[in-house]
C-alpha cells in the first residue's frame, strides 16, 4: 500500500524493480514492516474464526443432513433412537443467560456509579481490585461454590420465598431442586458482575470533569449530574461492558454444567433442571457414541457461535439506535 | 493592608458579589491569599494573569463549584447581594451564578434536549413553555437563526463556536443574575470569539459577567472593572481602562505589556 502510494504520489516507478526498491528502502522506515506485522497478524484472526467456522459446519455434516432446520426447533434429545434437537439447550442457554443479566446489571453498574462517584478514593480503588480478582478466579471454583453454597440457600430459601410470594407466575412454580436454571443463572450474575462493575466503572471515571460540572452549574444535586449526565455520557462503554458480559455468560461451560442439572428439557419454571449448548457438549462429547451423535453435539457448537453472533450483532444495532441522536462517541 | 483600596473600586455602582479575605486551599496547598474584590452589577469584570495563578480557582469559588474538587478547603466572605454564599442552599446558589467552561462541553444529547436541561433539572417547565424558553435562550445567545433547523439533532453536530453559544445559552436558560465565563473562547477562532464578545454586552443589560481570560485585548475590549492575579493574589483591581492605561503596579505593567516572564 504505502509503496505504491509512494510511486503513484513521486516520480513514476520504472516498472516493477523500482517498486520493490522503494518498498525495501521504506522497509527499513520501519513503517512498512509495522504495516506488514499488523495485517498478518490481523489476518491470522480472521483466518482461525472463518476455520472454526468451517471446521464446525464440515463436522456437521451428517447432522445438518439428517435434521436439517429442525435440528434447531426439535425438543427431543434420545442417543438411543439418535433423535436430537437443539432447541432445549438454545432455550437453556438463553434462560441462563437473561436471568444472570437481569442480576448482574443492576448489580455491577450500581456498583460502579458507588465506586466511581461516591466512595472515597482509597475504597473505591480497594474495592476493585478485589472485584478484578474475582474476574481471575477459574469457573470451576464458582462451579463448586455454586454446589455448596448457592444450591443449598437457593434450595432452602430463595426458591420457597419467590414460591410462596410470586408463585401466581409460572416462573415461580413446581418442585424446588435446588439445581437448575434459575441456579445456574444465580452463578452465572456472580461470574460476570467484575466485568460489568470494573470496565463501567473505569468508563465513569473517564468522564470528563465539565460534563458533571456543567450539570451541576445549571442546579442539579449530585445524584442528577450523575445520573443525567455522567452516566449518559458514558453509556455506550456501560453498553460494551454488559455485552463482554454477556458473551461470557452464553459460553460459560463448566460452571453452568455443575449446577444447572444436566436435564435437556424446556419447563416455563425456572425451578426446573435444564442444560445448555456449551455445557451439553462438555459433558457428553466424550461419549457421545456414533456420527449422528457426535456430529449433533458439532452442530450445537455451530449454534452457539451463531446465536452469540446474532445477539451481538443485535447489541450493535441497540448501540446504534440509543446513540443516534445526541452522543458524544 | 492594601486591599481596602482593592476592596471598593472608583465608582462602582451597588456591588453584585463582594469578596472579601478569601483563602482557598487544595489539601495543604494554598491557592489563593486573601482575594478582596466587589463584582459591580450589571457589567462585565475580566480576571487576567498568567497560568496556574489562581484565576480558575477564584472564579469557581464563586459558584461554590470548587468544592467538587476532593480535599479542598475555603476561609473568608463571598457575599452574593449580601448574603452568604456558604449558608445558602447549593442547587439555589448555582442556578443562580451560572457558569460557562473553557472548553465546550455541551451534553451528549440533542441540541433541544441541553438548553432544555437546567428547566427541567429545576422542574416545572413542559410542553410549549418550555419549547418558548428554549428559543428564548438560543435567540438571546444569538444562536437561534443558525441552528433553529437543527433542534433535534446532537450538540456535537455543531461547530466548535456554536457548541460554546449552546453552553451559553444552556447557562442562560435558567435566567442566572450572575454568569462566570472560564475562558470561554480560548478554543475558538476569531470570528465566534467575536460572537461571543457581542454577546457578553447584550447579555449584562439582565447579568452580571465574571470572565477569566488570557486575551488583554479581550479584556480591554468587553471588561468595565479588571483584576490582575499573581500567584494567588490579586495584585491590582480597578475600572479596565484605568488599569490598562495606567497599572498601578510594576507587575500589572509588566505582564500586560508582555515584558512578563
Ligand atoms: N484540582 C486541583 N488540585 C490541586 N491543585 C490545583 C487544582 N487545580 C488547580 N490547582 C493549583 O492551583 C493553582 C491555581 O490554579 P488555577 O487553575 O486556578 O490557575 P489559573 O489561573 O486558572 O491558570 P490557567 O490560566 O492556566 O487556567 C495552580 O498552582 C494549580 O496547580
Ligand atoms: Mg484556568
Amino acid at each position: 500500500m504505502g509503496a505504491s502510494a509512494e510511486t503513484l504520489t513521486g516520480k513514476p516507478a520504472p516498472g516493477g524493480k523500482g517498486q520493490v526498491r522503494t518498498f525495501f528502502r521504506r522497509l527499513r522506515n520501519g513503517d512498512e514492516i509495522a504495516h506488514i506485522f499488523t495485517l498478518v497478524f490481523a489476518l491470522t484472526i480472521l483466518l482461525l474464526a472463518c476455520l472454526l467456522v468451517y471446521e464446525l459446519y464440515a463436522h456437521s455434516a451428517v447432522s445438518r443432513h439428517k435434521f436439517g432446520w429442525s435440528f434447531l426447533l426439535s425438543r427431543s434429545w434420545d442417543p438411543v433412537l439418535e433423535r436430537f434437537g437443539a432447541l432445549p439447550f438454545i432455550y437453556g442457554t438463553i434462560v441462563t443467560s437473561v436471568i444472570a443479566l437481569l442480576i448482574a446489571v443492576p448489580l455491577g453498574v450500581g456498583g460502579a456509579i458507588f465506586l466511581a462517584e461516591f466512595a472515597p478514593t482509597k475504597m473505591s480503588d480497594g474495592l476493585t481490585f478485589i472485584v478484578e480478582l474475582l474476574a481471575a478466579v477459574p469457573s470451576v471454583i464458582f462451579g463448586l461454590l455454586g454446589i455448596f453454597i448457592i444450591i443449598p440457600i437457593m434450595r432452602e430459601s430463595v426458591d420457597p420465598f419467590l414460591q410462596s410470594h410470586f408463585g401466581w407466575l409460572p416462573l415461580f412454580q413446581g418442585p424446588v431442586y435446588g439445581v437448575g436454571f434459575l441456579t445456574a443463572g444465580v452463578v452465572l450474575s456472580i461470574m460476570i458482575v467484575p466485568f460489568i462493575l470494573s470496565i463501567s466503572r473505569e468508563v465513569l471515571l473517564a468522564v470528563p470533569a465539565e460534563q458533571r460540572e456543567a450539570a451541576l452549574a445549571l442546579g442539579a444535586t449530585r445524584w442528577e449530574s450523575t445520573w443525567q449526565a455522567v452516566v449518559p455520557y458514558a453509556r455506550v462503554g456501560i453498553l460494551g461492558s454488559i455485552f463482554l458480559a454477556l458473551a461470557r455468560a452464553l459460553g460459560e461451560t463448566m460452571a453452568v454444567t455443575m449446577v444447572i442439572g444436566g436435564t435437556p428439557s424446556i419447563s416455563s419454571s425456572l425451578f426446573a433442571p435444564g442444560y445448555s449448548i456449551a455445557s451439553v457438549i462438555a459433558d457428553q462429547f466424550t461419549e457421545a457414541t456414533g456420527q449422528a451423535y457426535l456430529q449433533s453435539l458439532i452442530e450445537l457448537g455451530l449454534a452457539l457461535f451463531v446465536l452469540t453472533i446474532i445477539l451481538n450483532g443485535l447489541a450493535r444495532l441497540l448501540i446504534l439506535a440509543t446513540t443516534k441522536r445526541g452522543t458524544a462517541h | 493592608m492594601e486591599d481596602e483600596a482593592l476592596g471598593k473600586p472608583p465608582q462602582a455602582r451597588s456591588a453584585k458579589i463582594q469578596v472579601s479575605h478569601l483563602d482557598f486551599y487544595y489539601g495543604s496547598v494554598q491557592a489563593l491569599y486573601n482575594v478582596s474584590l466587589a463584582v459591580p452589577q450589571n457589567q462585565i469584570t475580566a480576571l487576567i494573569g498568567p497560568s496556574g495563578c489562581g484565576k480558575s480557582t477564584f472564579l469557581r469559588t464563586l459558584n461554590r463549584m470548587s468544592e467538587t474538587v476532593r480535599h479542598t478547603s475555603v476561609e473568608g466572605e463571598i457575599l452574593l447581594d449580601g448574603e452568604n454564599i456558604f449558608s445558602v442552599d447549593l442547587v439555589a446558589l448555582r442556578r443562580r451564578v451560572g457558569m460557562v467552561f473553557q472548553r465546550p462541553n455541551p451534553f451528549p444529547k440533542t441540541v433541544f434536549d441541553n438548553v432544555a436541561y437546567g428547566l427541567r433539572v429545576n422542574g416545572g417547565t413542559r410542553g410549549a413553555a418550555l419549547a418558548d424558553a428554549v428559543e428564548a435562550s438560543l435567540r438571546r445567545a444569538a444562536l437561534w437563526d443558525e441552528i433553529k433547523d437543527k433542534l433535534h439533532k446532537s450538540a456535537y453536530a455543531l461547530s466548535g463556536g456554536q457548541q460554546q453559544r449552546l453552553c451559553i445559552a444552556r447557562a442562560l436558560a435558567v435566567n442566572p443574575e450572575v454568569l462566570l465565563l472560564d475562558e470561554p473562547c480560548s478554543a475558538l477562532d476569531p470570528i465566534s470569539t467575536a460572537k461571543i464578545e457581542e454577546l457578553m454586552f447584550t447579555l449584562q443589560e439582565n447579568c452580571t459577567l465574571v470572565i477569566v481570560t488570557h486575551s488583554m485585548q479581550q479584556a480591554a475590549r468587553v471588561s468595565s472593572h479588571t483584576g490582575f492575579f499573581l500567584l494567588g493574589r490579586l495584585l491590582e483591581f480597578n475600572e479596565t481602562n484605568i488599569l490598562f492605561k495606567r497599572p498601578g503596579r510594576k507587575e500589572t505593567e509588566d505582564y500586560i505589556t508582555g515584558r512578563f516572564g
